[in-house]
């Protein structure tokens, strides 16, 4: 620690970090544009200017930019020396030549970080008289819109699209005056994190397209602390509604999990909220709209007449709404809803995590690992935010050189421009091309029987121990051997693997390799497909088959279904049979599914944005997401349809139910200290939800009645529906909105971290609930090496950002980009079955009985043998990973489209 | 035979369209090569030109061995696929008004390949690039065939002159743009970047190209290398007349008799140069002033004539040597107009990277072009001063923009009432 | 963007281009660095580079088109629009303005009856402005095609332009 003086003030500070993030850090105001908390410094903007003294006689010092000045011990330095003062208000005037000024009908408007430092420098009086430079706007698809006149030039979207997140299709165009940050032509954005464009951009330029279509200002959002649903990363997201809609997501920095960014499925994919699909009224035979009290009436009725009950939860579903269910029906008739392969996978992961001895890392721990391997995932897909902390991970060999030609690490450009190929090792085994092929040193296709067999033998090169498959190719041999080398040598190796393949032997042999692994800092993560699948894991309960049987036999009659489209997670066939075998079908969900249609009784749930509860993420850390807003009676959170036919009132509050979860599963212990509970008061109040300048409140439903309705009550969580309370308090990581005084963008979060890039003050959200033990046998099934069976096909599903996950389809401008439905051949597989690119191919289950025609698409990184299916298979086809099939080239003049046959 | 005291342009002769390899060697050529790889280690040819007192002629004035000296020798052998150190020729002479390396280039190109290969061997670098601006067909024509020239004779590829040192050089031929100058933004244009400037530090000599140790020296300064080796620093010192060394290339431009480029002693007198070399002012036309090297350079005054055309005595002036080449502002030139067209140029150069750069010159421009056409008003020239201040030295990311204020920052001090006579008329203007 | 199908169907780079971008690789470290020597090579096969021509020359670099347009936007002597069989460059920079560029300027804009940046009708001449040329002791100047032209005069364009 160096002690430095700031304008006479004494402070500690880490020694060779940045002054400016430093200053940030200890509250004080000093403006910036082009440098980013996690993408260092360029000193391009010139915005962080400041006087550095020489001495302690030096009276007049040196103006320099904060931003690019390391911490010495005993520095000397000043922001308020009315030098600095000015230069930077005239570096503001500068910026502003060419701005518009149209912030009355800019989107950034009242979060804009160019309003608040312009306000911060005191530029006020515009002496430019000349004309302003103009530049026309691009399309840039679904998700952002683009505003170049309002470029203040800072670079830093291409700095994070291109150099951060790897994107390529968004550049810097000319020079001097005339820079034009954009495309090489129309088009929506390539990259899975174009989103954070909107938060990255310090201005107006990029914006979020889907707010702006029904756009309210930063303060007119009520907004809630929330978690992402669309994936099982538990990203922290911070939804904003008004007039009973959700209006947008922006990032809820978490300094464990995903830091400043989002992906764009968990950024976009909100829409489903709002959509006309919505469940929002109880519903009986699929026709009859009921009341609430009816629904209620009925609800219990069932279960008075029923002559057996059996409750298949979901893994999208909190714990507590799942645990309700499973109370409700009792242990011994809760089924956790998986498909029947994902709940081997995933009570295996769940045993690995707890039992395997091998530490789980958080994202921002991935982003330390200085070795990966990546078996049987497409990340980007599967787990997106996780890809991108291992596109920074890729980056460590390039800081450790810098560090051995003291180059500091957020010296951005200084690291960056060091030998551009040094990169840590990254190896991916995958079924086809992955989205970070680009970062890879070494890249393996295979089947996901080939791809555990190379994990296996990786396993058995690291540790002799390990078991080897009997036979193993030279080519096979070579590349394990040098996977094994590299990740030996690493301090902190990471190995990644997942549900994608649905394989347990992949999954099996990510173990092997882990625990063959030398280094004590080894990390060991999966990812796992929903926002509660490990949650659920941890619940565990009975096999969907097993379900489907006890009513199929007679043993129940009735079933609940909570937030579960069974039509995802098994053949269609069996789930007809299973509903309409049942006497009796309830199903609480928020969105129309197939599943939906077949209850006798339809219950309206709540979204995350209208309800609270717990999940439990890939890395088993438990987070608890809050309602945003009141949901419109009669919709109820899916706990209160459920505790509400119990007798226990204890249960009857989120709380009691959450408490009764935790005493029910001791892994689970420790989730009732997730968040403080409904009795949180700070001086008398709850959290506010709104702004203190929401406006409007007594106006906003005076169209329909002066009298001003009164808020809403929440009984259920540490927050209000209201703009009344101290927030100066909160800890950060229940604060709603972030904001501080002069800083009303979300750079503002700078002021509640522990030092730039921290953890949050006061801790981030979450808790991880176990933390690896012991150690377990090897595993030892190796499977054989997949052979292509003559005229048989090995199905593939391949995972999409846009298109896998499924309430995220929902929102339309997702919708927009899900991938188009292609069957993906090998070009020797194509050629053998005279197929090319478009020729339409129909496929055959197993009983040779036709399933669907698509369109063929070669492939050349897929192995012959396998059939790769991209974009959202038609409802009511399910085909599972490694099904085989048959396939016949249709003659040509079937129409161009997925016809299917069932 | 040799001419001696003027030993760069010793091979630029009527009587020859420019220097074969065989016209360089009659007169000394690659002797100095000889000696160097025979009889001395890369650390020696170092301490000669560092005791040579030698500094760079891009403009800087960075002393040339010294800035070898710290280039990291550690890992010193070439170890493939690629070299660990590069040497990169400056050849983007776009500075306006100068107009020397494309003389020494076109003229005597094996003189500037000796050069090149002596660095490399100072520094052991396995490559070494000419950054050539894009315009200069003829000078790229010329060095193509001297490096093959070179090649044949054994002076350059492996094993150069039966010693273990190899080098290859590349001829590159820019695509415009006057920042490539920049020796960053000319790394990044090399590899095949947009050609904005690096921060410094880490400086080139430790992480230049592609992040390996880089020694970056203008034409001129290396083509005084091989004559240091040969001759010897205590010749080369001798060559100067005051603390400076070593002969430079001085021009002149404008409205002088003989404008022109002459090979003269470092500290010559400003005066002789501009009297006697280009032979005075054109008949009808007075001094009114003169940038002493290059558009990026402050006026100095004909009361400024008797300062020596060395670094100290010209910065002791309040202007700098820069490239040597002077401008001349005669009488009968509006200065505030010269100043225009000075920061139209910078404007539209400036790389678009920092903002006082990017957004502070073309308000310049503006303002100045409001002035000329009547438009100013007296407080433009104090936005016009803080301009100045703005973007000093250190202020901005690369020296552009500094550069680009040094002209307009003397004109206003020194022609203040030409800037003013423009806002008179104005207010009567007005007045009307 | 693009033009209706009147447009030649663009049919790839050339094998002499591609050869020679292909040659420039070998003497950097990597591929991208070849940017803009492949732009060049491109534009002295067809005198400017096409939308068509830069996306394929980002292919064999490896680069994205946006890749690539970035870089070449950033320099004045890559032209991404068609110019005339001979580009003539007038030297507009400090010297040659006080020496009389402006006059030559207009002389040449007369001749040609063409605005700065045009390409005259004829599609003989394109006439843009350049920086400085290193030749300010022979003032006024010009750069016609590849060629210096010292000292000019009115009479020097006329001798330039044939006329
Ligand atoms: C905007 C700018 C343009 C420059 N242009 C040139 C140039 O064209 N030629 C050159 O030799 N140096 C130029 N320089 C100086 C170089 O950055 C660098 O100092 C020089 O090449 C070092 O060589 P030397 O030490 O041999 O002079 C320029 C500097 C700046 C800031
Ligand atoms: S001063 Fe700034 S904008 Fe100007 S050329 Fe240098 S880096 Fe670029
Ligand atoms: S934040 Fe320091 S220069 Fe931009």
């Amino acid at each position: 620690m160096a002690i430095i003086e700031i304008d006479g003030n004494h402070y500690e500070a880490p020694e060779g970090q940045s002054l400016l993030s430093v200053c940030l850090s200890f509250g004080l105001n000093l403006p910036y544009f082009c440098w980013h908390p996690a993408m260092g410094s360029v000193g391009a903007c010139r915005q962080c200017a400041i006087i550095q003294y020489h001495n302690a006689e030096d009276k007049k010092g040196r103006l320099v930019m904060a931003c690019m000045t390391p911490v010495a011990d005993a520095m000397r330095i000043s922001i308020d020396d009315n030098q600095a003062r000015r230069f930077r208000r005239e570096n503001i005037e500068l910026l502003m030549i060419n701005h518009p000024h149209d912030c009355p009908v800019c989107e950034e408007g009242g979060e804009c970080h160019l309003q608040d430092m312009t306000v911060m420098s005191g530029h006020t009086v515009r002496r430019y008289r000349g004309q302003k430079r103009t530049h026309a706007n691009q399309y840039l698809g679904p998700f952002i819109n683009h505003e170049m006149n309002r470029c203040i030039a800072c670079y830093r979207c291409v700095r994070f699209y291109d150099d951060y997140a790897g994107g390529k299709d968004l550049q810097v165009f000319g020079m001097h005056n005339n820079v034009y940050f954009g495309r090489f032509d129309e088009g929506a954005l390539e990259n899975e994190f174009s989103g954070n464009l909107v938060e990255v951009c310090p201005t107006g330029v990029f914006t979020d397209r889907t707010f702006s279509a029904r756009y309210a200002r930063k303060w007119d959002l009520q907004t809630a602390p929330s978690i992402c649903i669309h994936c099982g990363l538990g990203c922290n997201t911070a939804p904003g509604e008004r007039y009973g809609q959700l209006r947008r997501i922006v990032n809820r920095y978490n300094g464990d999990v995903n830091g400043y960014f989002l992906c764009d499925r968990g950024r976009f994919g909100y829409d489903f909220v709002n959509s006309s699909e919505r469940i929002r009224k109880p519903l009986l035979d699929n026709r009859t709209e009921i009341t609430q009290q009816a629904a209620e009436q009925h609800f219990r009725t069932l279960f008075q007449t029923a002559k057996g009950v059996i409750g298949i939860g979901s893994p999208r579903a909190s714990l507590e709404a799942n645990f309700a269910l499973r109370a409700l029906v009792g242990e011994e008739n809760f089924f956790p809803g998986f498909n029947d392969t994902e709940q081997t996978l995933l009570s295996t992961i769940f045993t690995l995590l707890r039992n395997g001895g091998i530490h789980t890392p958080s994202l921002r721990e991935v982003e330390q690992a200085d070795a990966v391997l990546i078996l049987g995932e497409d990340v980007t897909h599967s787990a997106p935010r996780l890809a991108l902390s291992l596109r920074q991970s890729a980056r460590n060999a390039a800081f450790e050189l810098a560090r051995r030609m003291k180059i500091l690490p957020w010296q951005d450009a200084a690291v960056r421009e060091l030998k551009t190929q040094t990169q840590s090792p990254v190896f991916i085994a995958s079924a086809r091309a992955t989205r970070l092929d680009d970062i890879a040193t070494n890249i393996f296709h295979g089947s996901p029987e080939d791809i555990a067999r190379l994990g296996f033998v990786i396993a058995h090169c690291l540790d002799n121990q390990a078991p080897a498959p009997e036979s193993m190719s030279d080519a096979e041999k070579a590349l394990a051997t040098t996977i094994a080398a590299e990740l030996k040598q690493a301090k902190c190796p990471l190995v990644v693997s997942g549900t994608s393949c649905s394989s347990l032997a992949v999954i099996q042999a990510a173990y092997n390799i882990a625990k063959a692994l030398p280094s004590k800092d080894k990390q060991l993560t999966f990812a796992v497909p929903e926002c509660n699948s490990l949650g659920l894991a941890i619940m565990r309960g009975g096999r969907l088959q097993q379900a489907f049987e006890r009513i199929n036999e007679g043993l129940a009659d009735s079933v609940i279904i909570l937030e579960n489209d069974l039509y995802r997670r098994a053949p269609s066939q069996k789930v007809d049979l299973f509903l309409n075998s049942a006497a009796h079908v309830v199903v609480i969900d928020s969105l129309e599914n197939e599943t939906a249609k077949h209850a006798e009784l339809l219950l309206p749930a709540a979204t995350f944005a209208e309800s609270e509860g717990t999940l439990v993420n890939n890395e088993v850390r438990a987070q608890r997401y809050f309602p945003v807003y009141a949901a419109t009676e009669p919709v109820h959170g899916s706990w209160q349809w459920l505790t509400g036919a119990m007798e226990n009132p204890e249960w009857h509050h989120h709380d009691g139910l959450t408490a009764a979860c935790a005493d029910a599963f001791p892994d689970l212990a420790a989730i009732e200290q997730v968040a403080p509970g409904a009795d949180y008061r700070f001086k008398g109040s709850k959290i506010p939800r709104q702004p203190d300048r929401y406006s409007g409140r007594t106006a906003m439903f005076a169209n329909i009645n002066v009298r001003e309705p009164p808020p809403p009550q929440d009984l259920e969580t540490p927050f209000s529906f209201s703009m009344e309370g101290v927030t100066a308090q909160v800890p950060p990581a229940l604060l709603p909105v972030i904001r501080a005084p002069g800083w009303n963008s979300n750079q503002a979060i700078n002021q509640f971290e522990e030092g730039v890039e921290g953890h949050l003050r006061g801790g981030d959200a979450g808790i991880r609930l176990i933390e690896a033990s012991g150690t377990l046998p090897w595993f030892n099934d190796i499977p054989p090496a997949f052979k292509a069976e003559q005229g048989q096909w090995r199905i593939v599903l391949l995972p999409h950002i846009f298109g896998s996950e499924e309430l995220s389809l929902h929102s339309p401008p997702i919708a927009e980009r899900q991938p188009g439905h292609y069957a993906l051949l090998n070009p020797l597989d194509a050629q053998a079955l005279g197929a090319k690119n478009g020729d339409q191919m129909e496929i055959s289950d197993s009983t040779e009985a036709p399933v669907i025609t698509l369109p063929v698409q070669i492939e050349k990184t897929l192995p012959r043998g396998l059939l790769g299916l991209t974009g959202v298979l038609p409802k009511n086809l399910q085909m599972n990973n490694s099904d085989h099939v048959t396939l016949k080239k249709v003659a040509e003049e079937t129409e161009n489209h997925p016809e299917i046959y069932l | 035979m040799e001419k001696m005291d003027k030993p760069l342009t010793k091979n630029i002769r009527p009587d020859l369209a420019f220097a074969t390899v065989a016209d360089y060697e009659s007169t000394g050529g690659y002797q100095g090569l000889r000696k160097a790889i025979r009889e001395l280690q890369p650390k020696e040819v170092q301490q000669w030109v560092k005791d040579s007192g030698l500094r760079g002629r891009g403009g800087a004035g960075f002393s040339t061995g010294l800035k070898w000296s710290l280039v990291p020798m550690s890992d010193s052998a070439n170890d493939s696929p690629h070299p660990n150190r590069y040497v990169i020729v400056n050849a983007d002479e776009m500075e306006p008004g100068t107009f020397k390396d494309r003389l020494l280039m076109e003229k005597d190109p094996h003189q500037l390949i000796e050069g090149i290969i002596l660095t490399a061997y100072a520094i052991q670098a396995g490559a070494a690039y000419i950054f050539l601006r894009g315009e200069y067909h003829l000078a790229a024509q010329r060095l193509d065939n001297a490096l093959l020239e070179a090649q044949s004779k054994g002076y350059l590829g492996e094993h150069i002159l039966n010693s273990e040192f190899n080098l290859k050089i590349y001829l590159h031929t820019s695509a415009g743009r006057y920042i490539c100058g920049e020796e960053t933004a000319l790394i990044n244009a090399l590899e095949g970047k947009r050609a904005n400037p690096r921060a410094k530090p880490p400086h080139p000599v430790v992480s230049g190209l592609w992040g390996k140790p880089t020694v970056v020296n203008n034409v001129e300064t290396l083509c005084n290398v091989p004559h240091i080796l040969n001759y010897g620093v205590q010749w080369f010192k001798e060559l100067a007349l005051g603390a400076d060394t070593g002969t430079k290339l001085f021009g002149a431009s404008g409205r002088v008799k003989r404008p022109g480029l002459w090979e003269l002693p470092m500290g010559i007198p400003i005066r002789e140069i501009i009297e006697e070399h280009a032979g005075g002012m054109q008949d009808g036309y007075k001094l009114r002033g003169f940038l002493p090297g290059g558009a990026s350079t402050d006026f100095l005054l004909p009361e400024h004539l008797d300062v020596a055309a060395d670094f100290e005595a010209v910065a002791q002036a309040g202007s700098r040597l820069g490239t040597g080449t002077m401008v001349i502002l005669d009488d009968q030139t509006c200065p505030v107009q010269m100043v225009l067209n000075l920061e139209e140029f910078f404007a539209q150069e400036s790389c678009g990277w920092c903002t006082p750069c990017r957004d502070g010159l073309p308000w310049t421009v503006t303002l100045l072009r409001d002035i000329i056409n009547g438009r100013g008003r007296i407080e433009d020239l104090d936005i016009l001063a803080g301009l100045v201040r703005m973007m000093g030295p250190g202020n901005t990311f690369c020296a552009l923009a500094p550069g680009a204020m040094e002209p307009l920052q003397s004109a206003l001090k020194y022609f203040r009432e030409d800037f003013e006579r423009y806002m008179v008329g104005n207010k009567l203007l007005e007045a009307d | 963007m693009k033009e209706p199908s009147e447009k030649p169907k663009f049919e790839g780079l050339s094998t002499e281009e591609i050869q020679e971008i292909n040659a420039e690789i070998a003497h950097y470290e990597d591929k991208s660095a070849v940017s803009i020597e492949a732009l060049k090579i491109v534009q002295k096969h067809r005198g400017w580079v096409s939308d068509d021509c830069l996306i394929a020359a980002a292919g064999i670099l490896d680069m994205s088109p946006a890749q690539l347009e970035a870089v070449a936007t950033f320099y004045n002597l890559i032209y991404r629009q068609p110019v005339g069989k001979t580009v003539i460059h007038y030297c507009n920079s400090v010297t040659c303005w006080m020496l009389g560029a402006e006059k030559v300027r207009e002389h040449l804009c007369r001749e040609l009856n063409v605005k700065l940046g045009e390409m005259s009708e004829d599609g003989a001449y394109t006439l843009l402005p350049i920086v400085c040329l290193g030749a300010c002791d022979h003032a006024p100047v010009l750069m016609v095609g590849d060629e210096l032209r010292l000292d000019v005069t009115e009479d020097t364009v006329s001798e330039i332009l044939g006329r």
